[in-house]
């Protein structure tokens, strides 16, 4: 057996877990194969498993984190221009913030500091859409080829996303209290320890904000998995249906998760034969684009700005859908 | 004086309020203590990562909490 597929196996899928957990379900006189012990064999895998992966990769994203502080993020941006500057504010927003709330004081500062609205759009989008915790989880549960497609599709909704807001010239769409904003500069080091210490701060901090959403979506993941049939699913999303991506991404518009809580539904859905590009379609609706981010933003952009956003981040969400739909052979 | 801490209102800002309220204090300062948690009113400030000290109006600190040592030195 390859080292690398061994890997992949134990220490990403946690295949041990699996097998732990099978045995545990037995033990306490369930059937694996049953529903009940079925979903409790999803349940408590899920959970153990997305909780374990989730410390472990928060821990080592914030170390690198702490390199990219947002003011730091913003000097490298700055005096930059073009669809170079698009690609970079995208690439940057992959290792800032996690949650889509952290955003808007980014938004905020970047904006204040004269950055060209298209770039801080990129970086707006990529931010909550594509993480590296989000990459690994992904490849945990599928497959190293459906991550790395996903970052893929991720960053190019990012880049073209913002290249069609600098596009329209949209800078007087900006609250106006932004304009008046200070551009602070901080220069700050900090010493390994800090590192360190910053990083456990962030386990435990994102853990505390998201173990709600994760208990819930392993929950739905679980009722999907077990109890409800293939064919009510593939009657509603199946590949086979047009209307499956739209209805997917219009569901998972106003909802208010993480990656890491659609994870477990996503998962069950593909179990369940829904299409890879609608699964996409959904994670990317739920954790790009929520009713209470959107509330925020319209604080801080005005209206036809943030239809604008709305409106390019949904095509480019349904686009993927459709492509991805048209090519899933090439990844299962 | 009036410190503000600026934040959501999560446990580093609590954190990073009592230390400020103990610096003030060795300082022998008379101080009030102001929480800002509106993001709008926050990024007013040029702050773009959280807990952040404000004393009188002035931003000392943004995303750390500093002890109440290196508070007092500041001040």
């Amino acid at each position: 057996m390859n080292v690398f597929g061994w890997m992949n196996d134990q220490l990403l899928r946690m295949q041990w877990l699996s097998d732990l957990v099978t045995a545990g379900v037995e033990w306490v006189g369930l059937d694996p194969a049953s529903r009940i012990g079925g979903s409790v064999q999803f349940f408590v895998y899920d959970v153990v498993k997305i909780f374990i992966l989730l410390s472990v990769l928060i821990f080592l994203i914030s170390y690198v984190q702490s390199y990219f502080p947002p003011e730091r993020t913003r000097r490298i941006l700055s005096g930059r221009e073009g669809i170079g500057a698009n690609i970079l504010g995208a690439l940057l927003g992959t290792i800032t913030p996690f949650c889509s709330c952290s955003s808007i004081p980014l938004f905020i500062g970047f904006t204040a500091a004269g950055l060209p609205l298209g770039v801080t759009f990129s970086f707006l989008i990529s931010s909550p859409l594509v993480d590296m915790a989000s990459v690994i989880l992904l490849a945990s549960i599928f497959s190293w080829p459906i991550a790395l497609a996903y970052v893929g599709v991720g960053l190019v909704v990012a880049v073209i996303g913002g290249t069609l807001i600098g596009q329209l010239r949209m800078e007087g769409q900006v609250a106006d209290f932004v304009r008046t904003v200070p551009v602070l500069d901080a220069d700050e080091t900090m010493t390994r320890n800090e590192r360190i210490g910053f990083a456990r701060d962030q386990v435990m901090d994102i853990v505390k904000k998201v173990w709600p959403y994760v208990l819930i979506g392993v929950g739905i993941g679980a009722a999907i998995h077990n109890w409800v049939p293939a064919e009510t699913i593939s009657a509603l999303l199946g590949q086979d249906k047009w209307w499956a991506v739209p209805v997917a991404t219009v569901i998972g518009i106003p909802m208010y998760a993480d990656i890491f809580g659609t994870l477990p539904i996503a998962e069950a859905l593909v179990g369940k034969g829904v299409g890879l590009g609608t699964v996409l379609a959904f994670m990317m609706a739920v954790t790009a684009l929520s009713l209470p981010s959107l509330i925020m933003l319209k604080r801080v952009v005005k209206m036809p700005l943030l239809v604008t956003f709305t409106g390019i981040v949904t095509v480019g969400i349904l686009t993927i859908g459709f492509v991805f739909n048209a090519i899933t052979h090439l990844f299962i | 004086m009036i410190i503000k801490i600026l934040g959501s209102g999560c446990k580093k800002c609590v954190t990073l309020g009592d230390n400020a309220k103990a610096a003030a204090e060795a300082a022998g300062k008379d101080v009030e203590i102001v929480k800002v948690t509106d993001f709008a009113e926050i990024a007013a400030y040029g702050v773009m990562s959280t807990p952040a000290l404000v004393v009188d109006d002035r931003v000392l600190s943004s995303g750390k909490v500093l002890s109440a040592a290196e508070i007092g030195q500041m001040l």
